[in-house]
């Protein structure tokens, strides 16, 4: 978006936040509906937002009905802040959100809206994590018909999920899903956590911020509340993994960057044809750089 | 004999359904659309008992009712009227009575159908072995080792070669698509099993082998079955006792060697008069 736009004057009469004021009250009385059945997708009125389909408008009526004055916001696309999703959205949001700050930085952020990537730095109960989700229900690659699957979802019935992963064992010996891994919230709903690599499914567990999720085009929301259990699905003698980059000789590749090993790192070719690996979280992998020189300087003197 | 399936005064009417539904369609009218309202009276009054091990037949033309017998009680359909009381070893359940979650259990750990149509039983979709594996994962068994050693042992079992595991059923000829489908059927060993014209559409060799693999089954296993056929000679080959519907009615019942060589109505006189 050219940064010199403005909203045209007929447009400036927006209330705070883009939406109005009954359409943030909707929205927020299906998010109380979603973290008091953690993992049910609660059914909204989806508005139409000033942008396409799967551009992350779940995501971001999600994120203007929760924005106050005083907090803080952090945009991700994939990890990174400076993608054009990232970019585009967090504009948005300044244009439309007076006397919101933006920050770059996970710790200093209150409302961090991502798509494909939960931060890699460890959140607090004092930040919510909104994610952007394209198909909210996990049951849609097994069955058709809707009312069917909210049969199945209301009786925990997710042995066709499984048999999914029966079938992925005996054709590829192991599990190939590699990113909306179906995953067990507080012991009874399965939710499709958006396109989130395996890596990230563990800090959905027991995870000290709240995690909301936002599908405007299926018109869906649902939440992981603090502290609960979030299982992916598994056999009992079958462990859940997730990628665990290494290399041909069992070594944990490193960002090239940071030289971080316990990130989930982006696999590129450089232009001379080298094969490089990058954290793909660019706010963790900046501030250990930060970190790095600091303390390196502090060597120096 | 221990009773496992008591069915008492069983009905089905497609249709708004009126008072004189049932005393104006039967057998004596030919008929088994009301002429009042234009429902479609499927079964009237059905009552039957299945004991541990027995092998019933149903037996009737197309229309008869037979197979809304079997959908009623794998709870495919809700029925108009009556009640059957499944006796398990542990409790009894009251089938029309259970709510949604109770049937479902039921029909997961308790019953085994198999279809005419394999499209109806097996997930074309998935492998034999994870057809039979979709079936113990609703049983709630959720370890992989176990479920693979028993889909296989299974799947010998029924006569399906080893190397067709992990294979679609949708590539099998029709007479190993069916002993897919009893395999999934009997992968949770449940004690009563429905066996809907499992042979129709068969040729003659095939269906003597799945009639064979039937019979060793039951032997086995003792499973109770119910088997649904319009074929004379899967009654005389399966069933020890026989119930003869018409028009939603039945009109005979009893062993199924009095009804074969002594039919006292006149519509099983003919049936058993036209086999050829």
């Amino acid at each position: 978006m050219n940064p010199y736009y403005e909203l045209p004057q007929d447009e400036a009469g927006y209330s705070f936040g883009f939406l109005d004021e009954y359409a943030k009250r909707e929205v927020r009385r299906n998010i109380l509906k979603a973290i008091c059945i953690p993992g049910y997708q609660t059914p909204y009125a989806s508005r139409e937002m000033p942008m396409g389909r799967g551009f992350g408008t779940g995501g971001l009526q999600l994120t203007l009905s929760l924005v106050g004055r005083g907090d803080t916001l952090k945009v991700i696309d994939q990890g990174a802040d400076d993608s054009v999703n990232a970019v585009n959205l967090r504009h948005f949001l300044e244009l439309t959100c007076p006397g919101v700050d933006t920050t770059e930085q996970t710790q200093e952020a209150t409302l961090i809206q991502s798509r494909h990537r939960i931060p890699e730095r460890q959140l607090t109960n004092a930040q919510v994590l909104v994610l952007q989700v394209p198909y909210p229900d996990p049951l849609v690659v097994v069955e058709p018909s809707e009312s069917r699957r909210k049969i199945m979802h209301g009786e925990g019935d997710y042995s066709r999920l499984l048999t999914k992963l029966y079938e992925d064992i005996v054709r590829f010996d192991e599990i190939t899903i590699s990113h909306r891994y179906p995953t067990r919230i507080n012991g009874h709903y399965v939710l499709d956590p958006s396109p989130i690599p395996r890596f990230d499914i563990p800090k959905l567990n027991q995870s000290s911020a709240l995690t909301l999720f936002g599908a405007g085009r299926e018109k869906k929301i649902y939440a992981v509340p603090p502290y609960t259990n979030a299982e992916p699905l598994v056999f009992d003698d079958i462990a859940f993994r997730t990628e665990d980059f290494t290399d041909e000789q069992g070594v944990r590749r490193s960002c090239h960057r940071c030289g971080a090993t316990d990130s989930f790192l982006d696999e590129f070719n450089r232009d001379d044809g080298v094969r490089i690996y990058q954290c793909s979280d660019s706010d963790y992998c900046n501030q250990r750089i930060a970190v790095h020189m600091l303390s390196a300087g502090e060597g120096a003197l | 004999m221990k009773k496992v399936l008591e069915v008492k005064n069983l009905g089905k009417i497609y249709g708004s359904g009126c008072s004189r539904c049932l005393e104006s369609t039967g057998p004596e009218f030919g008929s088994n659309v009301c002429p009042h309202c234009g429902s479609v009276v499927a079964a009237a009054d059905i009552s039957f008992d299945l004991c541990a091990g027995e092998i019933l037949g149903i037996m009737g033309e197309s229309g008869s009712g037979k197979s809304t017998i079997v959908k009623m009680l794998f709870f495919d359909e809700a029925p108009s009227y009556g009640e059957a009381i499944f006796l398990d070893s542990e409790r009894q359940w009251n089938l029309f009575s259970l709510n949604a979650a109770q049937q479902r259990w039921l029909r997961n750990h308790r019953f085994g159908i198999v279809y005419q149509n394999p499209h109806l039983g097996l997930n074309f979709n998935f492998s034999a072995g994870g057809n039979i594996a979709e079936r113990l994962l609703m049983s709630d068994s959720s370890h992989y080792g176990r479920i693979r050693e028993r889909a296989r042992s299974l799947l010998a079992r029924t006569e399906v070669m080893a190397e067709r595991m992990d294979k679609s059923p949708k590539i099998f000829s029709g007479g190993m698509q069916q002993r897919v489908q009893i395999a999934k059927a009997l992968a949770t060993r449940p004690p009563v099993l429905f066996l809907d014209e499992v042979t129709t559409g068969l040729d003659l060799s095939v269906q003597a082998r799945i009639l064979d693999l039937i019979l060793e089954i039951q032997q086995e296993l003792g499973t109770a079955m119910i088997a649904v056929t319009h074929d004379l000679g899967v009654i005389r080959l399966l069933a020890s006792r026989t119930i003869v519907m018409k028009n939603g009615r039945v009109i005979e019942a009893g062993l199924t060697d009095q009804i074969l060589e002594d039919p006292q109505h006149a519509y099983t006189q003919q049936l058993v008069a036209s086999a050829l």
